[in-house]
């Protein structure tokens, strides 16, 4: 069984933030999860997608997140529990449903789940998805530990039934990705089977519906403002006149910091989680009782500007700190070291510790980034690229996916890239606009997601430029989830169909489509060479399995290759290939049979033919 | 209760998350507070995995600068880049044995020699305790077992708030059945450093 469905209230198990989201959710019943993965938030997704084989609960990968709010939208407004999870920059892809699904609202609770980068530790930029609850009017909640991570999960599905609104459960990657003990308590099972009463007045947004809707809305938003006034998420510690305001993660650090400090008769400490909108009554009391306030807030200073709102219209002069004056910064994350040192120098009293004295740690100490994994298929397709593409002058805007690290060398194969999809979009811009070559990569989860209306677009544009889409069978960076084009079969799912990558891009009329295996060296070149020439929008499909995802599967080994005496060191495979298994000992070049997955990209490149396959021992 | 803070450095592939689930699991037999915090982006992609551990009577689960009482790296090099989170009073524990980055294997960059490594902790650190853990997990039975060896280790300092006895009841427990004998053997082996 899985672990998170464990029957036992009141026992207490380690859990990750994102599996006591999960759980949290298990025990208010949800019925209905879509989501397309997206770290910090992946782990959530895939617990539903286990859960779902063995309970009552529907879970569904969709194909991005704009589809997989509208699948929970109705699923919600049919009157089941529903939920929706992505990163941060999945809500941009799916604020459209979002905007209008505030208007129309919802009958079963339906929670989004959202989770910011603070810090960018596997995201491209690191926005303050906070924003979005005050652009389009729904409440939020923003847990501080794990434990109330569970808690308000559940709270948001309650809350969002009073309210009949969505509402967006915000997480930070310290929530997602930290670890505590968590109490479980009762499950409930899930009503999977709702009503729909037909009411286009109500649920069909044309302009006169939607007048009325927005009314609607702003009802609402009061009504849920007089919730956060009196929601025990908002809570009060202490009475002291120094005034600490803060949200999420910070609020762990700052409890540490008044702790170490030894300031409590000092401070009133405010702990929002119920944050919008603002709790106003409560705000207004606050600021009351204030010599001075610091707002600990990571990302935008949201919290601060409306507080310095609050407190002009209630005429109160005290000095409120934040980012405004560059105490905290809007870049990155916070720690409990700064967040202590800002309140010590912000109160005027003593750090508890010397300042941070000892030197920093020892730089120039060679670097270990992530690398495609030895036997990676898109290294080879990479290296392919590269030998067709010889003796043209070429721009290659890329996509989201592990392929974005062929930017690092040797590979060096990434000019340009902004969001998930814009490998075909960023490409038409640039064949009009460059008089380059212009050759893009996406993958096959991607494709679905959304560079496929990129290649529709370019086609009926006549754009000119080559697609090359990196079918390695999976959702490779996020951990292995399906797409639309896996054959589930093969993973022992029955239930799903699956569309091919190959008859999509024929259908739509796309002049030059050849499919390349990409370890055949070779042939792979010669099939590139003529996707280049082509006079319009070109696309090589470059198939083979994800290395990784094969060996979960225990797909058969192929066997590893060793460097023979005929080596002369011209290292070509080294200096073109980048790839992890190789090293040099005594001077000589050597693979580690452990990690080379044998899939002989090396053999063809060395020109000495020195690169061979270990006999069968 | 004391604050302990324990940050474990290591390559994508070492285990390091099962090692701090232990911990986690056996502060929790033990009613011992913990809270954990880890970065394992693109872990299985060769990268730098960190976990922050929190045991005792504090909120956070993240280590500042300067503020980690234990620093324990499965692999020399990375205990190094992980040094800022050190000061006087800091104990770390390391492997010895080397896992060179890509660009140090082929020889495009320079590993620092195990002296330099060993001279730059204790300028910075307090106490050292440096030793072939790789070749201690190969004497156990798997060289994927260097997180058990470490964990040996750290069980045998007195600073760390959770039993020898309930480390190995989890390593028992939640490790996975083939694994135990192995785990327990490198475990001795680390725990005899």
């Amino acid at each position: 069984m899985h672990k998170l469905l464990t029957d036992e209230p009141g026992k207490k198990m380690l859990l990750l933030g994102n599996e006591a989201i999960a759980r949290g959710a298990i025990e208010a019943g949800v019925a209905l999860a879509a989501a397309y993965p997206g770290t910090p938030s992946s782990e959530i997704s895939l617990n539903f997608f286990q859960m779902s084989q063995e309970s009552d609960l529907y879970f569904e990968y969709s194909v991005n997140e704009k589809v997989s709010l509208e699948v929970a939208a109705a699923a919600a407004n049919s009157g089941i529990r529903s939920m929706c999870i992505m990163k941060h920059v999945g809500l941009n892809v799916a604020a459209d449903p979002l905007m209008t699904l505030a208007y129309v609202g919802v009958k079963g609770g339906l929670v989004i789940l959202v989770a910011d980068d603070p810090s960018m530790f596997s995201s491209q930029n690191e926005q303050d998805s906070r924003y979005y609850a005050k652009l389009s009017g729904i409440a939020m909640l923003e847990p501080s530990t794990i434990q109330e991570a569970k808690e308000m999960t559940i709270q948001a599905f309650e809350l969002s039934e009073q309210l009949e609104e969505p509402v967006l459960l915000r997480t930070t990657t310290r929530i997602n990705h930290s670890t505590s003990a968590v109490t479980l308590g009762k499950l409930t099972s899930p009503k999977t089977k709702g009503k729909f009463t037909r009411n286009p007045m109500r649920y069909v947004t044309v302009p006169v519906v939607s007048r009325q809707l927005h009314v609607r809305l702003l009802e609402n938003l009061a009504k849920a403002e007089e919730l956060a006034n009196n929601s025990p998420f908002n809570s009060l510690e202490g009475n002291g006149k120094w005034g600490i305001l803060c949200n999420g993660v910070s609020y762990t650090y700052v409890a540490d910091a008044i702790q170490d400090l030894k300031i409590k008769d000092e401070v009133t400490l405010f702990h929002l989680g119920f944050s919008h909108p603002l709790p106003r009554q409560m705000l207004i009391a606050f600021l009351a009782t204030c010599d001075r306030v610091l707002i600990v807030e990571e990302g935008e200073p949201v919290i601060e500007e409306a507080v310095k709102a609050i407190a002009q219209e209630q005429k109160q002069i005290l000095a409120i700190g934040g980012k405004g004056d560059k105490l905290f910064s809007r870049l990155g994350e916070f720690n409990p070291a700064l967040v202590r040192k800002t309140i010590a120098h912000w109160f005027g009293v003593k750090d508890r510790l010397p300042p941070n004295e000892s030197p920093p740690a020892p730089d120039n100490l060679p670097p270990r980034p992530p690398t495609l994994c030895a036997g990676c298929s898109h290294r080879a397709t990479f290296h392919a690229v590269k030998k067709a593409a010889d003796d043209l002058d070429v721009i290659y805007p890329t996509d989201i996916g592990c392929y974005t690290l062929g930017m690092l060398p040797p590979l060096g194969m990434a000019d340009f890239l902004i969001c998930m999809g814009s490998s075909t979009g960023t490409s038409a811009g640039f064949s009009k606009s460059l008089d380059k070559k212009v050759v893009t990569f996406c993958g096959d989860s991607t494709f679905f997601h959304s560079a496929m209306a990129g290649l529709v677009n370019a086609v009926f544009n006549k754009h000119n430029f080559t697609l090359i889409i990196l079918d390695n069978g999976t959702t490779a960076m996020t951990g292995h989830q399906p797409h639309p084009g896996v054959d589930m079969e093969k993973l022992g799912l029955s239930g799903f169909g699956r569309i091919d990558i190959e008859e999509v891009v024929k259908a739509l009329g796309v002049g030059h489509l050849s499919v390349i295996h990409p370890f055949k060296l070779r042939k792979s070149v010669e099939s590139l060479k003529e996707a280049f020439a082509f006079d319009g929008v070109s696309v090589v499909i470059s198939r083979e399995i994800c290395t990784l995802y094969g060996k979960s599967l225990k797909l058969p080994k192929r066997r590893p290759f060793y460097v023979s005496e005929k080596c002369t060191n011209h290292k070509d495979c080294i200096d073109q290939l980048g790839c992890p298994a190789f090293f040099i000992k005594k001077g000589r070049v050597k693979i580690d049979p452990i990690r080379c997955t044998g899939c002989a990209l090396c053999a063809q490149v060395c020109p000495e033919n020195a690169i061979r396959p270990l006999k069968a021992s | 209760m004391n604050v302990i803070r324990l940050m474990i450095v290591a390559v994508g592939g070492q285990g390091n998350l099962l090692a701090a689930k232990v911990l986690g699991e056996a502060a929790l037999l033990t009613d011992v507070p913990f809270r954990m915090s880890e970065i394992h982006g693109m872990a299985q992609r060769g990268g730098v995995v960190e976990s922050a551990m929190v045991f005792g009577d504090a909120n956070s689960s993240l280590i500042s600068d300067g503020e980690a009482d234990i620093l324990a790296g499965f692999e020399p090099l990375e205990t190094l880049r992980a040094l800022g989170k050190c000061n006087k009073k800091t104990m770390v524990i390391t492997n010895s044995a080397p896992l060179p980055p890509f660009a140090a294997a082929v020889g495009e960059a320079n590993y620092p020699d195990q002296y330099e490594i060993q001279q730059k902790i204790l300028d910075k650190a307090g106490t050292l305790k440096s030793f072939d853990a790789t070749a201690l997990a190969i004497e156990a039975g798997n060289i994927m077992a260097v997180n058990m060896v470490i964990l040996g280790a750290l069980s045998r300092t007195d600073l760390l708030p959770v039993s020898t006895e309930s480390i190995t009841e989890t390593i028992q427990n939640k490790t996975r059945k083939n694994f135990v004998e192995v785990n327990l053997k490198a475990f001795a082996l680390g725990y005899k450093q």
